[in-house]
């Protein structure tokens, strides 16, 4: 049945050589935890991208419910936890997944350092995988906000008197972030969009540079 | 029973299974999140005193405005409804004002031209006393009723039953 659904799709949309090419490739055995236990290590780029996929997911699904307003954010996400079932777990889900992403994608980090991966020709690998990082923790930065509870709003304080102490740019920068002089009712509308449309969209490009090229120029060489 | 299974098929159902079970574990929650409020019972179950003493209550409908608490997620308000209280055939009703038809509200004797009906403007709909609605006109079925209560010699006005 499921066969016969695949071969009608298939035969109009020929879709077997799009998904050979995305599946069908060499693991070297240096990679591979079946042959070498040590080369779990190998794997958090892929648990990172899974912990991604999560948060993308619970992140949809929580926008069913949240809105995004300094009067009704907090009763709203209250609601959901609280009320709405299962919600404690999809919210928990979004809260646990943010810190599992940011520690996978750490530890990813680390492997890439110290097997010396990022080396020629794979540095521009690397960058891109930087700028994943910086807009990963954007998106927890913009996150942290959006429950509007009082860690939310003095933890957004914080960061942006940090960004306002950059030389020159500061304040501009601190202004920006805030969408006024005080973080309140426009810092949550901006920091929603940012966290729900524009980290994720630049997060979806560069996750897909960083794979296109990590198929072109292939895993690194053992050690 | 002899049906041999191949090594490549038992590795796909094995692979195919766990990535079933972990994709399930993951998007239950999440579906049974998304479609809580299609499950959840309706609330009101609640009789409110609407201040009208049952011997004001009488054979010609009378509108009678009352405040219900309304919890809509996070968000909770009163919701003021109006119903056409009356006594027909010794039996208390009240009758909610919502024309069947599209909405619209009805109300008793509001035009000259049909006496002793409920009448919506919109279309000229139109229901006997009891709320039946007269055949011909648009609506196709009779007004809605809220549950009503007596107590102490006051109306106590309940939830809104369907037709």
């Amino acid at each position: 049945m499921l066969r016969a659904i695949y071969d009608w799709v298939d035969e109009r949309l020929d879709i077997t050589p799009l998904w050979r090419d995305v599946a069908d490739h060499e693991v070297p055995e240096h990679v591979n935890p079946a042959h070498h236990f040590s080369a779990f290590i190998y794997c958090f780029g892929g648990l990172t991208f899974f912990v991604v996929v999560i948060q993308i997911l619970s992140g949809m699904f929580l926008a069913m419910y949240y809105v995004p307003d300094i009067i009704n954010a907090h009763a709203s996400v209250k609601f959901l936890q609280n009320e709405v079932a299962m919600g404690a777990i999809v919210r928990g889900m979004h809260h646990w997944g943010a810190s599992v992403a940011i520690v996978m994608l750490f530890l990813h980090t680390l492997r890439v350092f110290f097997t010396g991966s990022y080396k020629h020709p794979r540095e521009f690998n690397w960058v891109v995988g930087m700028l994943i990082f910086f807009v990963m923790l954007g998106l927890g930065f913009t996150g942290y906000l959006l429950p509007w509870d009082n860690k939310a709003y003095f933890a957004t304080k914080v960061g942006v008197e940090i960004a306002a102490s950059v030389p020159y740019l500061g304040p501009y920068i601190a202004t920006f972030l805030q969408g006024g002089d005080i973080v309140g009712a426009q810092t949550i509308a901006r920091f929603f969009a940012l966290h729900v449309f524009f980290f994720p969209a630049a997060l979806l490009a560069l996750l897909g540079a960083h794979f296109i090229l990590i198929r072109r120029q292939g895993i690194s060489g053992p050690l | 029973m002899s049906k041999k299974i191949s090594r490549r098929q038992f590795l796909t159902y094995t692979l195919g299974s766990t990535a079933g079970f972990l994709g399930a574990g993951m998007l239950f929650p999440m579906v049974r999140f998304a479609v809580d409020p299609a499950l959840k019972k309706g609330g009101g179950g609640n009789f409110i005193d609407v201040n009208l003493p049952l011997s004001e209550v009488t054979d010609k409908p009378k509108s009678v405005q009352f405040k219900v608490h309304k919890k809509d997620g996070w968000y909770s308000f009163d919701e003021v409804l109006t119903a056409w209280v009356l006594r027909d055939k010794g039996k208390i009703l009240a009758l909610s004002p919502v024309c069947k038809h599209l909405g619209c509200t009805v109300s008793w004797e509001s035009n000259p031209q049909f006496p002793n009906t409920f009448f919506c403007p919109c279309h000229f709909g139109r229901y006997t006393k009891d709320g039946t609605n007269v055949p011909g006109t648009p609506p196709a079925k009779p007004l809605d009723h809220y549950e009503t209560k007596e107590a102490n010699g006051k109306l106590l006005i309940g939830p809104l039953m369907k037709t």
